[in-house]
């Protein structure tokens, strides 16, 4: 007598803990094996490009937090460098470094939350509650610049909203003192442990060819091995002034995007000290008072301060007609803004290119023929915010 | 082609026919096409050793309601070898189908998802046209510029029926879309900025 067998259907989500936010994943099962793969997104879609459409260019920023955020100042990056190439104006340098400071802040912030959740979903604790501890204190260092410890609302075109308050230069540099023996104690628990090797090595293993086929970028596509990193390749603010390293992984699995970003959390260590040693004392935005408002000092002086105050906060500065992509390298990969202004104040189009959406789309390919349990590292190891996969 | 004015030269001359206008801007390289060449040109991007396009990074859509050819399709492509970028585009009507490039990069996938969801626009070949990120059941598309910001239905638990319904939209007040333009030019020059201003506060 022969028996039918049907695949089970499983759903996984939209709340489980190791989805990392509200992914609904079907997953098609043949015994333990998982056949296929369909992701549902969108349970977190804010229509924030609708929204940036009926907002004025600085109305828009904070929007950007709210996509990646888990690195809410990468995404701010993108959106400023778009309207600074557009109106053609020049960032102070130390705006400069402020920005690509905060930056490597927010890679650092990003990659503690994957590397230790990532551990977390195949079974090892302590590294979070490490690890959460350094956010804790970078956090602080969002906050005493911005006021908030995540929707930090704080690049502008032409610059940055204010200077850095007294005191936290000196704290930075303090903690990229500490911070390195933090890597190391996470690296200890966590880098030859054998069973976070069993869960990872050659789990979830992208060639270069796929990695370029899925549209991949960030650590997914130097986990395969090609050295593909924007702040090298297609500098923007002062990288290029800057020196480092671009680590590039092996066999392109989970285990390797793992030591990428530990690799990369060192490197981001060194910028941030390049960062601190070069910034001298000057403007932090431009002073084209059309584009960036005065100071309280002058609007009390200048009727010319003050119209541009009142101008600035009400109508908005206008973006001269243009299309432009500005990409820049958030720590997930890849992330663009494809920006149409129509000479007002609001953009016509503001088009958000999140890494993760891209990465996700490919979990059918990546999942195909291992086990349910690998679903949880291979999900870790994709580095999958929400935020920005529904926009 | 290490030079994006090279690069224009070669696109243009190889597909003369396929092409209607190139600009280089930003950096990037601007290409208009018609709709019907899409797969070729894209095709000769992708496998050419001078072009090397081997990467989709993202297909959108802009809307012009007011045009005849409502929405102009966009692809924006890089380079990694020759650390390019293009943007390639063509206008459509609004009931126009368009091919899919899902054979060519299987990441177009859910990018065209999201354009058929966001817009509307309709792609013949594609292996799997659903909506992406609104919800089951959404109706309309949410990107098009005659779409209201406040949409038309809200969901909420219904106390009485016991499960999730959804409703028009009920808004204490409505969204308020001031009007702030003004025609003044203002000047051309930068203000420098003075120090003695300082002292006197």
């Amino acid at each position: 007598m022969t028996k039918k067998i049907k695949n089970l259907n499983l759903n996984f989500g939209p709340q489980h803990p190791a989805a990392h936010g509200v992914l609904r994943l079907i997953l098609e099962l043949d015994g333990e094996v998982v056949e296929k793969a369909d992701p549902h997104i969108g349970l977190l879609h804010r229509g924030t490009e609708k929204l940036i459409e009926n907002k004025t260019y600085m109305q828009a920023v904070p929007y950007f937090d709210r996509l990646d955020y888990v690195a809410p100042m990468n995404q701010e990056h993108a959106f400023a460098l778009a309207i600074e190439k557009i109106l053609d104006i020049d960032v102070p340098i130390r705006a400069q470094y402020i920005r690509v400071m905060f930056c490597e802040i927010g890679r650092i912030l990003s990659h503690i939350l994957n590397v230790t959740t990532q551990a977390l979903d195949v079974g090892a604790l302590t590294p979070s509650l490490w690890g959460f501890e350094e956010r804790e204190t970078l956090m602080t260092f969002y906050e005493r610049a911005s006021g908030s410890r995540l929707h930090a609302n704080y690049f502008r075109a032409g610059g940055v909203h204010q200077d850095l308050p007294a005191g936290l230069e000196n704290d930075i540099a303090k903690f990229c003192e500490t911070f390195p023996k933090i890597i190391n104690d996470l690296e200890n628990l966590l880098t030859d442990n054998r069973i976070f090797k069993q869960r990872n090595v050659d789990i979830g293993v992208v060639t270069k060819d796929d990695a370029l086929d899925y549209s991949f970028s960030g650590v997914m596509i130097r986990g395969s091995g090609i050295p593909w990193d924007l702040r090298k390749s297609q500098p923007y603010d002062c990288y290029d002034q800057l020196e480092f390293k671009i680590p590039v992984g092996k066999n392109g699995d989970c285990y390797d995007r793992y030591l990428c970003r530990i690799e990369e959390m060192k490197e981001s260590v060194s910028i941030i000290k390049q960062c601190l040693a070069r910034m001298e004392k000057g403007p932090i935005k431009t002073f084209d008072g059309k584009i960036s408002p005065p100071s309280k000092a002058e609007i009390k002086q200048s009727m010319e301060a003050l119209i541009h105050h009142f101008k600035l906060f009400t109508e908005g500065y206008r973006v001269p007609k243009d299309e432009i992509y500005t990409a820049v390298e958030a720590p997930k990969g890849e992330f663009g803004v494809y920006l149409i202004s129509d000479g007002s104040s609001k953009p016509y189009k503001c088009k958000i290119r999140a890494p993760g959406f891209s990465h996700l789309q490919s979990m059918d390919y990546l999942i195909k023929g291992h086990m349910l349990a690998d679903v949880p590292a291979v999900l870790g190891s994709l580095d999958i915010v929400f935020g920005e996969v529904d926009r | 082609m290490n030079n994006l004015i090279d690069l224009e030269k070669k696109i243009n001359s190889e597909l003369t026919t396929k092409i209607n206008k190139t600009s280089i801007k930003h950096n990037q390289i601007y290409v208009e096409i018609d709709k019907e060449d899409l797969i070729d040109v894209v095709l000769f991007i992708k496998t050419n050793k001078d072009t090397k396009f081997r990467q989709l990074i993202d297909i959108t859509v802009v809307d012009y309601p007011e045009e005849t050819q409502r929405f102009k399709i966009v692809y924006l492509f890089l380079s990694h070898e020759f650390n390019h970028r293009m943007i390639l585009s063509y206008f459509i009507n609004e009931n126009e189908l368009i091919s899919s490039l899902t054979t060519v990069f299987p990441s177009a996938n859910w990018m065209e998802r999201e354009v058929f969801d966001m817009y509307g626009v309709n792609f013949k070949n594609h292996p799997d046209l659903r909506r992406i990120l609104t919800d089951y059941g959404f109706e309309g598309h949410p990107l098009r510029k005659d779409f209201p910001l406040t949409g038309h239905s809200e969901v909420r638990y219904s106390e009485e029926k016991k499960k999730v319904i959804n409703e028009p939209v009920k808004l204490e007040q409505n969204y308020r879309n001031f009007d702030y333009e003004s025609p003044w030019e203002g000047t051309k020059y930068i203000k420098e900025i003075s120090e003695t201003n300082d002292k006197k506060n």
